[in-house]
């Protein structure tokens, strides 16, 4: 899996200038061709849609949309969420009341309902995509490391670093941000998993980047009516999502064991 | 006696619907060390807390006064505070394992201060704290400041916290049980090298602990805190010859001798009580060997019965 994850980076950064093809070139001529050992052409090495279109090319430019959905919805995710967390768990009381209520209702609103909703207002396209998914999911953060924050707070350095003479801005930054550093790398690869999902939902639906970026999810549903004829068209972009979301979460796990000193087995 | 250092006056703290300390008074001058003594929830951390005007949450003053150098610390503006925790006020933590950030490397934070309060530049800063360290006993220092702090034993980290604490002359040095958390021969070397450092330049220390024996060997003066209250205040000599407060005597009488054979203590056997209001009695008298009638009458004032010793206990009301 850690391989898959490897080739599926690898994919995302150089597949556009290796992609045999323009993924969006249809060739009437030549629809529906299987990929190369069940009776194909190496012309088109995993086959090509039903507007034949070169199925691999379009696989490799639906990496990039994928990674670049994850990274930004995870790192925006994050800006948004932590510092939201900081206040909330550093200075308790009222203003944490306030803030981890609203994360309650925002947490309470169904998460794939309130992103195709916002798709349908906002419209297509792959920044949009990221700020529903966004909009969805930064409560994650700002609730998980809240709570990573109360436990800090009482750790005696940061009574030693106000007794210094550091004020709140420079207690949060420079002795609490960097010791949630682990969780949050952990959180964002989650988040990863989540977004590329997301991704892939809203454009099965419809509901994603525009119909002349090449996704996986809009892949699917196109070939989605031919499952029995060419099941290359929707079954070779169903891989590459089971591989990306089951890579970001084992990626996730796997941080957090190296990264957490409760779960470290080894010293 | 020149004019105080530090003078708390009718200091009361409440945390919640608790009082955690009840119009305490105290007072320091230069160069003096005072020990704070009493058991765990006498309220005697909570003075010193409040003297930086770092109470835990939903701690808050609800009376009193504490001036530091003449200035009143609880007027002050939060940044002005700021501007004096870590420079003229400083103060050395309990724990010496938690206290430093374990994601930084020791040079980093123990160069803090310095280069906040005194705007030395990382470099001066550094090598001011080499100087430092090596005041300290620590040996090796340039090595010690590339190190974290889990790589550090306890009587290490102390005195780095030690250094940390002393690294921008402060006037007033707050000690929240600094050798608590050691084991007896690190605890030894620590306060010997308090010693030292008294010896070499005197600095205003609030000394809290729970542990007399320390007291004895260091402080000028003691305070006795019992529920919240101060019960007894003496030079050190005078409180270990002529203690008067039954309190104090129980607590005297638990110091364990290696020429005694141990014997449970009456006076102490019964809970230490929080006080939910201003006392109407004496809060020690459940547990006092000596009760009397006005025990359960009034709250006993703080009354000399020595040049600087004082009490609170109505077996001296009538002198």
């Amino acid at each position: 899996m850690k391989r898959a994850l490897v080739a599926l980076l690898a994919a995302a950064a150089l597949g556009p200038s290796v992609a045999p093809h323009d993924p969006n070139r249809q060739d009437l001529s030549a629809i529906r061709q299987p990929p190369v050992w069940a009776g194909g052409g190496w012309r088109h090495p995993l086959g090509t849609d039903s507007l034949g279109r070169d199925v691999l090319s379009r696989l490799l430019w639906g990496a990039r949309v994928a990674l670049v959905v994850a990274v930004a919805s995870a790192v925006i995710s994050a800006l948004a969420g932590v510092p939201v967390a900081l206040a909330a768990g550093y200075w308790r009381g009222r203003l944490d009341t306030l803030l981890m209520r609203l994360v309650d209702v925002w947490m309470s609103i169904p998460a794939v309902l309130l992103a195709i909703a916002l798709m349908a207002v906002l419209g297509l396209g792959l920044w949009k995509v990221v700020l529903a998914i966004v909009v969805v999911d930064w409560t994650r953060f700002a609730r998980v490391i809240r709570g990573e924050v109360l436990a800090l707070r009482e750790r005696e350095f940061v009574e030693a670093a106000r007794a210094i003479g550091l004020g709140p801005f420079r207690v949060m930054v420079e002795e609490l941000l960097p010791n949630l550093v682990p969780l949050i790398v952990v959180l964002a690869s989650l988040e990863m998993a989540i977004a590329v999902g997301v991704e892939a939902l809203l454009s099965f639906v419809g509901l994603g980047v525009q119909a002349s970026v090449p996704s996986w999810g809009a892949m699917i549903a196109e070939g989605r009516g031919y499952l029995m004829v060419s099941w290359w068209g929707m079954g070779f972009p169903m891989l590459a999502l089971v591989v990306a979301v089951v890579g970001f979460n084992l990626l996730g796990e796997g941080l957090r064991e190296r990264l957490d000193p409760r779960l470290r087995t080894t010293a | 006696m020149s004019a105080p250092v530090l003078e708390v006056r009718g200091l009361t703290v409440r945390y919640g619907g608790r009082l955690a300390t009840w119009e305490v008074g105290l007072s320091l001058g230069a160069g003096e060390i005072l020990g704070l003594v009493g058991e765990s929830g006498a309220g005697k951390s909570t003075v010193g807390r409040a003297v930086v005007r770092l109470l835990a949450d939903g701690g808050r003053v609800d009376a009193g006064a504490i001036r530091f150098q003449g200035r009143d610390l609880l007027a002050l503006s939060e940044p002005a505070m700021r501007r004096m925790r870590g420079a003229d006020i400083a103060l050395i933590p309990q724990d010496p394992l938690s206290a430093l950030n374990p994601v930084f490397r020791v040079g980093l934070q123990a160069t803090d201060a310095l280069r906040l309060h005194r705007g030395l530049s990382r470099r001066a800063a550094v090598v001011e704290m080499v100087r430092l360290f090596g005041r300290m006993g620590l040996p090796d220092p340039a090595d010690i400041l590339r190190r974290f702090p889990h790589e550090l034993s306890g009587g290490m980290r102390q005195r780095v916290l030690i250094a940390m604490a002393f690294s921008c002359g402060p006037s007033l040095v707050i000690a929240d049980e600094p050798t608590t958390a050691l084991d007896v021969t690190t605890q030894a070397q620590i306060l010997r090298l308090l010693d030292d450092l008294q010896a070499e330049r005197p600095v205003a220390t609030l000394f809290v602990t729970h542990d007399l024996g320390v007291v004895a060997h260091l402080a000028d003066a003691v305070a006795v805190m019992y529920a919240g209250c101060v019960v007894e205040v003496a030079p050190t000599a005078a409180l270990f010859a002529t203690p008067a407060h039954p309190y104090t005597l129980g607590l005297l009488a638990q110091v364990p001798r290696a020429d005694a054979r141990a014997e449970a203590s009456p006076a102490l056997e019964a809970l230490m009580p929080t006080l939910a209001a201003p006392p109407r009695a004496c809060p020690f008298r459940d547990r006092c060997p000596k009760r009397m009638a006005p025990c359960d009458a009034a709250m006993p004032a703080l009354r000399a019965v020595a040049v600087d010793h004082r009490v609170a206990c109505h077996l001296y009301a009538e002198r």
